[in-house]
């Protein structure tokens, strides 16, 4: 039975048991609706939540459980001998779930019956032939071994989603039951309900919290994992970044110095653009645009952010390194070599933090009471000496809140760096150069690699720590400064 | 301006005659707002520039050039092409043989040969080649098929290629353009509206012609479908009780801090959890469209959450107490008055948490969602959230990360998709909160 019709047998125990409860309730006043504590809907809520909460719950949980149960139980039912040299326990056992796919896979397709694939132990040949048919991949050389442990982990895969079927719905039923027992006219159901409800409510909330805990942990161990077999000091002052692609041999270099570099440099370019449009659009916007050009022009400024950032990468990449190069490159300065520099990344990264710099900006400098500009305006100061000297200090904290609001998303942006900014690390003062950043860096070591075995893919996980943790202290310090400014007018 | 009691002997001043002081205040006064002006002009022209080059360049992706042709392939010439061992290499040899055959009756004045037809030619033997092992009757017969050419071919059409630019390769050669002129000429070959390109998967590294956006739209739609199912309820749910129910304490300041926290976390750190606890650790399968949800929900939630309560804080405490005051319990005023009042913000809310979901990258290359695995259609409910798909934007990276520059013009292609996507959620969003918004 697959996990769809399950969920659906568990929803419709549910339903049936809030329809029988809402009934039970009401024959038990003989239909009197008014001597019920609660409405009837109670009642049958009561059953329903009685019925799919806990199996459901327990669904989850075993359907997270189960594969590392039996993993765990067949890996060490394979016997040392069954090791090869030079490989591992962990590749043997993915060679297992390769086996018990393709016996799915061959059973599924009739190239072979489903006692056969549960017994057969003679021919090895043949068993793989009849995998080949049903055109499973299938190990080059499958061993005695292999295969009953492959054998293994299917009978108990099988075992297992029996008994997570099994128990599911007992619980439904054992639910809906404890449910309608209980649904007689003095039983407190809406109280029941309300509770129950709040619970949900909170867990929804703390969901937050949980993903919080899930980022740190999967970075904390699987950095720490990286470091036991690199050294942190060499991680984080190396200033070479060459990882060697594993099987290749040869041992990798992984200094984070030259990422952190081109990351900071490509930011601060990106915000020499943003900042002094971004704040000097803001003022205008706020102190001397009239409500029609403000309707008009904020909301258009504000599209900018709500592009996505591919379209921005794939801007730099084919618009904007083009014509950089046709006036820096051979043909102009000669100082660019390709398309793809700090340039490049941080100019349209700048572009794309326009109005993350404006809105937030004119938010803080519509905040600066009126008062401060009249008293201001009284004393025979212009408009632009008003805001020079009186409104640009009132909202300082806020603006410079802003600005590292916006480093935060430049330190953090991806896609725009990845197309835009080249893929070298290098530690070079020329902004026509290409560089690298951690970012970048994360996607070219993570992309379509799944062995989290070797430091080259693991780095990435030390990276994404870094870049946490950055971008996390700035968010904190910001907002802190943010907040700080708020207070003095509130 | 104190300046004025510190320097008593002053000339004579006159408020009608502005004096050289007023004068260069009132010169940096009109330079300061022409600083603010020039900033904003700026900022629109980037604006500008951005959509003229993303029409501009994304345009040629929506035509192709193709081949109308009738073809008659006899039983025998099918039987000899299945035999061989590059089967849609044969079927192309066929058509090659008889548009030479045709031109020829024609009498079309340029040199030519079967080689430099090849090169116009797209990867035709395999449309063809199934077009008749589904229809086997047609064997024998003339039928008329329109067949797309090479990418390059296109290129010349859209003004990408022209003969100086042209440098001879075994793609295309000078020479061919003149073939290509005459075949235009005769009506063979014309600019069609590329469906190809709106209903097809990706393709192959090699055939540019053939890639298409459709089954990556697919699999972004797969995504929105989980995205939605979760984070809606359960930023409802979080909104609700942050908002109404809360008590002031601790844990209540931890959630708040974790959520202003999470809406600042880079995207790409959210697709490292993503490959750490929905791969690594819960060995989901991988490119998924499930994953790609679950990643997408966890970073779109903290936006729902922050609009769902502004929704509800928008809706005043008159409302709640007056539900109070007949006698409903807390649950039932919120749930029964409350809620419904601030659906529009949070439906609005929500549309807009999508459309940032839906533009997203770089999460999704770190569970690999790439643009290649996107292959063929999910057959399926269960397939399409489980089986490995790719989604727009990162099938727009995987195009504009390849080496042939034709597909360049299919990641613009495709961007003009994704924005009129973006497009079409955030006209809804602003509808609907122009038709629901209540001020009270």
């Amino acid at each position: 039975m697959s996990l769809i019709w399950l969920l659906g047998l568990v929803l419709a125990i549910a339903a049936v048991g809030y329809a029988l409860g809402r009934t039970r309730a009401l024959s038990s006043t003989n239909g009197d609706i008014r001597k019920l504590h609660s409405l009837p809907s109670y009642y049958g809520a009561n059953v329903a939540l009685k019925s799919a909460i806990p199996a459901l719950l327990v669904l989850v949980v075993w359907l997270v459980a189960q594969p590392l149960i039996v993993s765990g139980v067949v890996s060490s039912d394979i016997p040392d001998s069954a090791i090869p040299e030079g490989s591992s326990r962990g590749l043997v056992m993915s060679e297992v779930k390769r086996v018990a796919a393709g016996l799915d896979g061959a059973v599924a397709a009739g190239t072979m019956s489903a006692s056969y694939a549960a017994s057969a132990q003679a021919d090895m040949d043949d068993v793989t032939k009849r995998m080949r048919d049903a055109q499973q991949i299938t190990p080059e050389a499958l061993t005695p071994e292999i295969l009953t442990a492959g054998q293994r982990f299917r009978a108990m895969v099988a075992q297992g989603k029996w008994a997570m079927t099994a128990v599911v719905l007992a619980l439904a039923v054992a639910g809906a039951f404890w449910g309608l027992r209980e649904s007689h006219a003095e039983f407190r159901a809406r109280n029941t309900v309300e509770r129950v409800t709040k619970v949900l409510l909170i867990a929804a909330a703390s969901l937050a919290i949980l993903t919080t805990v899930g980022i740190v942990l999967s970075l904390v161990f699987n950095t720490y994992e990286f470091f036991t077999m690199y050294p942190p000091l060499e991680f984080f002052f190396g200033t070479t970044w060459a990882p060697s692609f594993s099987g290749r041999g040869g041992s990798s270099e992984l200094g984070i110095v030259p990422l952190l570099w081109g990351t900071f440099y490509i930011s601060i370019v990106a915000l020499a653009v943003a900042v002094p449009i971004g704040l000097f659009s803001a003022i205008y916007l706020s102190e001397y645009a009239g409500p029609k050009v403000r309707a008009i022009a904020k909301p258009l400024l504000e599209v900018l952010a709500g592009i996505p950032t591919i379209v921005y990468g794939l801007f730099a990449l084919l618009t904007v390194g083009p014509l950089l190069v046709s006036i820096f490159g051979k043909d102009g300065f000669g100082w660019m070599q390709s398309g793809t520099a700090v340039m490049t990344a941080g100019i349209v990264m700048g572009i794309m933090l326009i109005p993350f710099v404006s809105s937030l900006s004119d938010d803080i400098i519509n905040a600066v009471p009126q008062s401060l500009r009249d008293g201001s305006y009284g004393l025979g100061a212009t408009k632009s000496e008003t805001i020079k000297q009186v409104v640009l200090p009132a909202a300082l904290p806020g603006i410079v809140g802003a600005i590292l609001l916006a480093a935060s998303r430049a330190i953090g942006e991806t896609m725009i760096v990845v197309l835009g900014a080249g893929a070298a690390a290098r530690l070079s003062l020329n902004p026509f150069e290409a560089m690298t950043t951690v970012t970048a860096k994360i996607v070219s070591q993570l992309t379509g690699d799944t062995d989290f075995s070797s430091p080259e893919m693991l780095v990435a996980f030390a990276l994404g720590m870094t870049l946490f943790v950055v971008t996390l202290g700035l968010n904190i310090f910001a907002l802190y400064i943010v907040r700080k400014y708020r207070e003095q007018y509130e | 301006m104190t300046d004025a009691t510190n320097n008593p002997p002053r000339h004579k001043t006159s408020l009608h005659t502005v004096d050289a002081r007023t004068k260069r205040r009132n010169a940096s006064e009109a330079r300061f707002k022409m600083y603010g002006m020039t900033a904003i002009l700026i900022g629109l022209a980037f604006l500008a520039i951005l959509a003229v080059s993303i029409i501009r360049a994304g345009t040629p992706a929506f035509t192709r050039t193709v081949f109308d042709m009738e073809l008659t392939l006899t039983q025998a010439e099918f039987e000899a092409a299945e035999k061989q061992l590059m089967k849609t290499k044969a079927y192309q040899a066929v058509f090659i043989d008889q548009l030479s055959a045709k031109l020829t009756e024609q009498n079309v004045q340029v040199a030519f040969d079967g080689k430099a037809i090849d090169r116009l030619l797209g990867k035709i033997g395999g449309d063809l080649r199934a077009h008749y092992r589904a229809n086997p009757g047609d064997l024998g017969k003339p039928v008329q098929f329109t067949l797309p050419a090479s990418s390059r071919v296109d290129g010349y059409f859209n003004g990408k290629v022209t003969r100086d630019t042209l440098v001879d390769s075994r793609f295309l050669e000078v020479s061919d353009l003149d073939l290509v002129d005459a075949l235009h000429e005769a009506g063979i070959i014309h600019s069609a509206f590329n469906w190809t390109f709106i209903t097809a998967a990706d393709s192959s590294v090699d055939n540019p012609g053939g890639a298409g956006i459709g089954a990556s739209v697919v699999g972004s739609f797969f995504m929105m479908i989980v995205v939605l199912g979760l984070s809606l309820p359960i930023g409802v749910a979080a909104s609700i009780y942050l908002e109404e129910f809360a008590p002031k304490n601790r844990f209540t300041d931890l959630i708040e801090v974790n959520i202003a926290n999470l809406a600042a976390v880079p995207s790409i750190v959210f697709g490292i959890l993503g490959l750490a606890v929905f791969i690594q650790f819960m060995h989901l399968p991988n490119s998924a469209p499930l994953v790609g949800g679950l990643v997408l929900t966890l970073m779109t939630l903290p936006t729902i959450i922050i609009s769902t309560r502004a929704a509800l804080k928008a809706v005043p405490p008159s409302i709640r107490d007056a539900a109070l005051g007949v006698g409903a319990s807390k649950m039932q005023a919120v749930f029964h008055h409350v809620l419904p009042l601030a659906m529009p913000g949070i439906l609005t809310g929500t549309i807009i948490g999508l459309a940032q979901a839906l533009g997203e990258t770089a999460p999704l290359l770190l569970i690999g969602m790439v643009g290649f695995v996107a292959r063929e259609y999910p057959d399926g409910l269960a397939e399409g959230f489980l089986n490995a798909n790719s989604a727009m934007p990162a099938q727009i990276y995987t195009w504009a990360a390849r080496a042939d520059s034709a597909f360049y013009d299919k990641a613009w292609g495709g961007i003009i998709i994704l924005l009129i996507f973006l497009l079409t959620m955030n006209i809804i969003a602003i509808l609907l909160r122009r038709r629901f918004e209540r001020r009270w």
